[in-house]
């Protein structure tokens, strides 16, 4: 669609700018001043330009973090972007099991993160859980299954939890992406006596590129934003194999109380999601051009 | 026999999902001794003890009140702000507007960890700590990113001969906006606000961070409480289910507008 030239559609995204702006710039300037200060107290600062960068770029704990984050994300695309397009293909395509099957998939999705982490410590926990208990007495584990026990159980705990939390969202996506698909598609694809196979491969997949596009994107970010879930399950633990960027960042700022260096690693963790940001986004603009094409 | 398969598949699926929130509801009709005293896949003797308390108790059901009131004035600010925005970035060309666009979305991206301490000052220094309008106002920087691009997509699916025919017959923009543009978009007004309720009621940093009493959430007290009464199992639970339920209501009015929604009005 040929859009307008108008400078004055300034004056209706100007109150949206101030509102974020103010939430978002005024902020962010202040993490920049603490990041270039080493702050003792209330008015005694001391310039310090790049010392606390060049001490966080180097700070193992913090390379740690950004490893397991992106291990984490890594895991997270690979497992859930599969199982979303699977249940949205095996989801009905009319009447009564439609809107059953999307209120039941959007469940997960509306409860507060912090919860989340108590259904699954509820869920797991070896002495009141459910799948605690259940795996505990099928005795097959070496150890007992307990997601403090072990780094190894507390990262299949979390990966099952995000799992579990987020795939809804890559189903809802890739199902409205597959409603979308005109009928007509199918009956050519039918036709031709197309397989189920080379239907999804050549029809479905691509006409899911848009979506799935979207999809890849919340959920690198959100994942790789990730906070109160592993701060409710694990704290970080055990030792701190499950901390991941957002906890180790909290840890150092309002626990240790570090200004200076919380505020250069927020810097350098706010550059690492706009860099990829700016990558997803550039893909969903050309995915956009490519269907207008 | 294919179509079967598929059923049964997304059946088991559904069962998995369903089960953690089955297993919390479980817990929390029961009482704490009776959680840690034996094992039981239902409760054998259900009592809503955890509950009474929860509808008694000030410094419980007032949480939940406090995050009612937040998100709902956030939703309310997200809409307001968002929906001229919007219009803006899907009909008009100006200058700076794809910039602009991929800034809004960065503050959507942005790790909310990153400006815990900057709020912390900030609404201090505006003597705002502790208020519902600040934890709306922080929650405003997702979800007036969100909304503008939902919205966006939403509009861009109207054609612009519609504005032009109104303008022509001699609408003034205001009125144009409000009579006939925002009632042609009402699924994705619905749909935006869903997502503004959802991101708002189910955030925890920022609730956490910017309140200390007077306008502390659910989600907040819910944590705090865990080392405070030695984890009460059934309690923290009851906590739990109840916090499902808004967004369980809240789900069934726009479930046919889901899934378009969460492709941000691009399909």
């Amino acid at each position: 669609m040929e859009k307008w030239p108008n400078n004055k559609a300034w004056f209706l995204v100007l109150p949206a700018f101030i509102i974020v702006a103010f939430s978002g710039i005024i902020p962010l300037m202040t993490v920049v001043n603490y990041s270039i200060q080493d702050i003792f107290g209330p008015g005694e600062a001391v310039f310090v330009g790049t010392e606390w960068f060049k001490e966080m770029l180097g700070n193992h704990r913090l390379h740690d973090a950004l490893w397991r984050q992106f291990m984490f994300s890594g895991l997270v695309l690979l497992i859930e972007i599969p199982l979303g397009i699977l249940i949205a293909l095996a989801m009905p395509k009319r009447g009564w099991g439609v809107s059953a099957s999307l209120v039941i998939l959007a469940l997960p999705l509306v409860i507060p993160w912090n919860v989340i982490g108590t259904i699954w410590i509820i869920f797991t926990r070896p002495d009141i859980g459910l799948f605690g208990v259940g795996i505990n007495s099928l005795d097959l584990l070496e150890v007992p299954f307990d997601h403090t026990a072990k780094p190894i159980y507390a990262w299949i705990t979390l990966l099952a939890m995000e799992v579990w939390h987020w795939t809804p969202l890559v189903a809802l996506l890739a199902y409205a992406g597959l409603r979308a698909i005109p009928e007509a598609y199918f009956q050519a694809a039918k036709i031709d006596g197309a397989s189920a196979w080379a239907t999804f491969l050549y029809i479905q997949l691509p006409k899911m590129r848009g979506v799935l596009t979207i999809a890849v994107l919340l959920r690198w970010m959100d994942s790789f934003l990730i906070y109160a879930e592993p701060f409710a399950l694990t704290g970080g633990g055990p030792g701190n194999t499950t901390t991941f960027l957002s906890i180790y960042l909290v840890k150092l700022a309002t626990m240790q109380f570090d200004l200076g260096p919380a505020a250069a690693f927020s810097l350098i963790y706010f550059l690492i999601v706009l860099l990829f940001s700016f990558a997803f986004y550039q893909a969903l603009l050309n995915v956009g051009r490519g269907e207008k094409a | 026999m294919k179509i079967q398969k598929r059923t049964i598949a997304l059946c088991v699926y559904f069962g998995v999902l369903i089960l953690p929130i089955y297993w919390m509801l479980n817990m929390s009709l029961r009482t704490n001794a009776d959680i840690l005293g034996y094992f039981a896949l239902y409760p054998k003797d259900p009592t809503f003890a955890n509950y009474i308390k929860i509808f008694t108790d000030p410094t419980w059901y007032t949480a939940y009140i406090n995050a009612m009131i937040y998100v709902g004035m956030n939703t309310v600010m997200s809409l307001a702000f968002a929906l001229p925005a919007a219009y803006a970035f899907s009909r008009y060309k100006f200058i700076g507007d794809g910039q602009m666009f991929f800034w809004l979305l960065t503050n959507r991206m942005a790790p909310p960890a990153v400006f815990l301490l900057p709020y912390l000052q900030l609404y201090s220094t505006i003597n705002l700590m502790d208020t519902h309008m600040a934890v709306a106002l922080a929650h405003c920087l997702f979800n007036v990113p969100l909304a503008i691009w939902i919205l966006e997509g939403f509009m861009s699916g109207i054609p612009k001969e519609i504005d032009e025919t109104a303008f022509i017959d001699g609408y003034s923009f205001p009125r144009f906006f409000i009579t006939i543009f925002i009632p042609l978009i009402r699924a994705g007004v619905g749909v935006t606000a869903f997502f503004c309720f959802m991101f708002s009621w189910v955030e925890l940093l920022f609730a956490r961070t910017l309140t200390i009493t007077e306008a502390k959430p659910i989600v907040a007290t819910m944590t705090r409480t865990i080392s405070a009464t030695g984890l009460d199992w059934g309690l923290l639970a009851a906590a739990g289910v109840l916090t499902i339920v808004p967004g369980g209501l809240v789900i069934w009015f726009v479930r046919n507008h889901l899934a378009k929604g969460f492709a941000l009005g691009r399909v």
